[in-house]
């Protein structure tokens, strides 16, 4: 008996310390994002000589304001969200019919051209990250979304045609062969029958395109210069990592962190609601 | 299935191929022949100079400091990411005792996997900005105001520790995302071997090390090359969290950032191309490596 309730004890205490574990770092994680939203409501003393634990003196609204016209956030934004869904939806479209085709047909130089999209996720971006830049700069596109676009839809085929081949490979042959029956050519099939059927391996993919191109730093700091004019075409996070670079002792920090926010926030709401389909949609590459 | 095959095919692939490789393939290819010369990128004539730019290379300190960090993090993320992931994963599945035989997690499990996930979801870029304000060097930072607390003095993060803040932001950044990964994997062993285990009297630490991690393992090599591929590149963190951009002098620049300051900022093309290849060989290597390792194990077991 002593020897049971012991035991219930010592599990006791490793009950509580694997509830402080787990809780410590939940609040290192939610902290600085709450720091984060709250400073945005701070006066730049509050922010540089206050206390950083404390709630605002008063709760300044026009940060964000400042932060959306002056310091340019909101052309950022409405500019990546542009760039990324379009270049989303092109990978998503692009890439789903090389793996298509790719998966599911046999022909001449099949292995051969599969195994030249998969190469790809061997090479990191920066290797040819000069390259890059001439060739964009050879096809004009050069500060331009357009430019952009076609280089985030080219490096994310990679991992899109990989995954989907995979999956468009799991699809049941019966059927494609009744709609072909049926007299449904080759288009017909891909867009009204194997795109509705490989729907969870799209939405995976999707997913993990859309944060992945949102996120991109690289990519447009490199092709989209700055200078008067290119500014406009920033994206959110170039435009961001700019304020904050160009931000000295002077500058106005509670829109710095209203920007911040007004690009966290979103993305945080996004995340709640969908967390689930996001959690599976980026582990799903990694458990194949 | 044959009728018109080929037109299909090519019309489907025309697209997806120019693309790639138009913007993937071509630069590649370009990077590795112009790493041999020393172009400018700015006149349109420039010599063949073999492996000279390689030999600038091996001659650079930023360099081998770049390669220093990076060997240093390809130890250190991995180890603390994988350490720190396993264990949540394991309170958040198991972490609860038993119940009617059956593992159960902690209470809360649900909320801390949603909280432990959230980084992965904001950009690195964002990420950092906020971490520069947590690193700050006096009173105002959020992490020197914390230790004050305990009486001690404003401690300069990025000037003296900047290596190991950037690797603070990396785990924070990553924890999760190996949690869920991890707690899939632990879901997935059968549970008649952990009520064998707990028949047994085995307690939570030895399930943990006995029945969980050497059941795991195939998952945490994934993790582990995963890591391995992030710990090359830091580009983000590095730009926007150092002083001076992977400074002061050098101590926190990774091989990226030298790619880009060569490449982008100097026009020094071939140079830059260099830098590219010596990265990629890097990253492939460790790659093939850790894939080997992996498949060897596997037979043994």
């Amino acid at each position: 008996m002593a020897n049971k309730s012991e035991k219930r004890s010592s599990a006791g205490v490793l009950n509580k310390l694997s509830h402080v574990a787990l809780a410590v770092w939940a609040i290192l994680i939610i902290y600085p994002l709450v720091f984060t939203f709250l400073a945005a409501f701070k006066s730049n003393t509050e922010i540089f000589i206050g206390n950083p634990f404390a709630l605002p003196s008063h709760w300044d609204f026009g940060s964000f304001g400042r932060a959306w016209t002056e310091a340019k956030v909101g052309t950022y934004f409405l500019n990546s969200l542009i760039v990324v869904s379009i270049s989303t939806f092109g990978t998503m479209l692009l890439g789903a019919m090389a793996a298509y085709v790719l998966a599911r047909y046999e022909f001449i130089g099949n292995r051969f051209i599969y195994f030249l999209f998969i190469a790809g996720l061997a090479f990191p971006v920066y290797l040819a990250l000069t390259p890059l830049y001439i060739v964009v700069q050879e096809l004009g596109l050069l500060g331009t979304h357009t430019g952009l676009i076609l280089v985030y839809i080219a490096y994310s085929l990679p991992f899109t045609v990989f995954f989907l081949a995979a999956f468009f490979k799991t699809l049941p042959n019966a059927v494609a062969e009744a709609a072909m029956i049926d007299g449904a050519s080759h288009t017909k099939l891909f867009f009204r029958v194997m795109m509705p059927m490989a729907k969870p391996g799209l939405i995976s993919i999707t997913i993990f395109n859309i944060i992945g191109q949102w996120n991109q730093y690289v990519l447009p700091v490199s092709l989209l210069p700055g200078g008067a004019e290119g500014q406009e075409k920033w994206l959110l996070t170039q435009g961001i990592a700019n304020i904050s670079t160009a931000a000295g002792y002077q500058a106005d920090w509670p829109a710095l962190f209203a920007a911040l926010s007004i690009a966290i926030i979103p993305m945080i709401i996004v995340y709640t609601i969908f967390q689930r389909q996001i959690q599976s949609g980026l582990t799903a590459g990694a458990v194949k | 299935m044959r009728q018109g095959k080929y037109p299909f095919v090519i019309g489907f692939l025309i697209a997806p191929l120019a693309l790639y490789g138009m913007f993937v393939l071509r630069p590649i290819a370009a990077a590795v022949q112009v790493s041999m010369t020393n172009w400018s990128g700015l006149s349109p004539n420039f010599d063949f100079v073999g492996l000279e730019n390689f030999q600038k290379l091996l001659d650079d300190d930023k360099v081998w400091l770049a390669a220093k960090h990076h060997v240093f993090l390809l130890v250190t993320l991995p180890v603390i990411t994988i350490a720190l992931a396993l264990f949540f994963a394991f309170l958040l599945n198991m972490g609860g005792g038993t119940r009617g035989g059956m593992m159960t997690g902690v209470w809360g499990s649900k909320f801390y996997r949603v909280v432990f996930f959230l980084p992965q979801v904001l950009a690195v870029v964002i990420v950092g900005v906020i971490f520069g304000r947590v690193y700050a060097p006096d009173g105002s930072g959020v992490l020197n105001r914390f230790l004050e607390l305990f009486g001690v003095d404003a401690v300069q993060f990025m000037a003296e520790y900047g290596l190991w803040s950037i690797l603070g932001v990396l785990v924070w950044q990553a924890v999760g995302f190996y949690v869920v990964l991890f707690a899939a994997g632990m879901s997935s062993i059968p549970a008649e071997i952990y009520e064998a285990a707990v028949m047994d009297g085995a307690s939570r630490v030895t399930i943990f090390f006995r029945v969980t991690i050497p059941l795991l393992m195939e998952t945490v090599k994934v993790a582990w090359v995963y890591l391995g591929i992030l710990a090359m590149d830091a580009f983000a963190l590095v730009m926007v969290l150092s002083i001076d951009e992977g400074g002061p002098d050098g101590a926190t620049t990774v091989l990226p950032v030298q790619i880009y300051k060569s490449g982008i900022r100097e026009s020094d093309y071939g140079y830059a191309s260099a830098l590219g290849v010596a990265l990629a060989v890097f990253t492939i290597i460790f790659a093939v490596l850790s894939l080997r390792g992996g498949k060897r194990n596997a037979v043994e077991h």
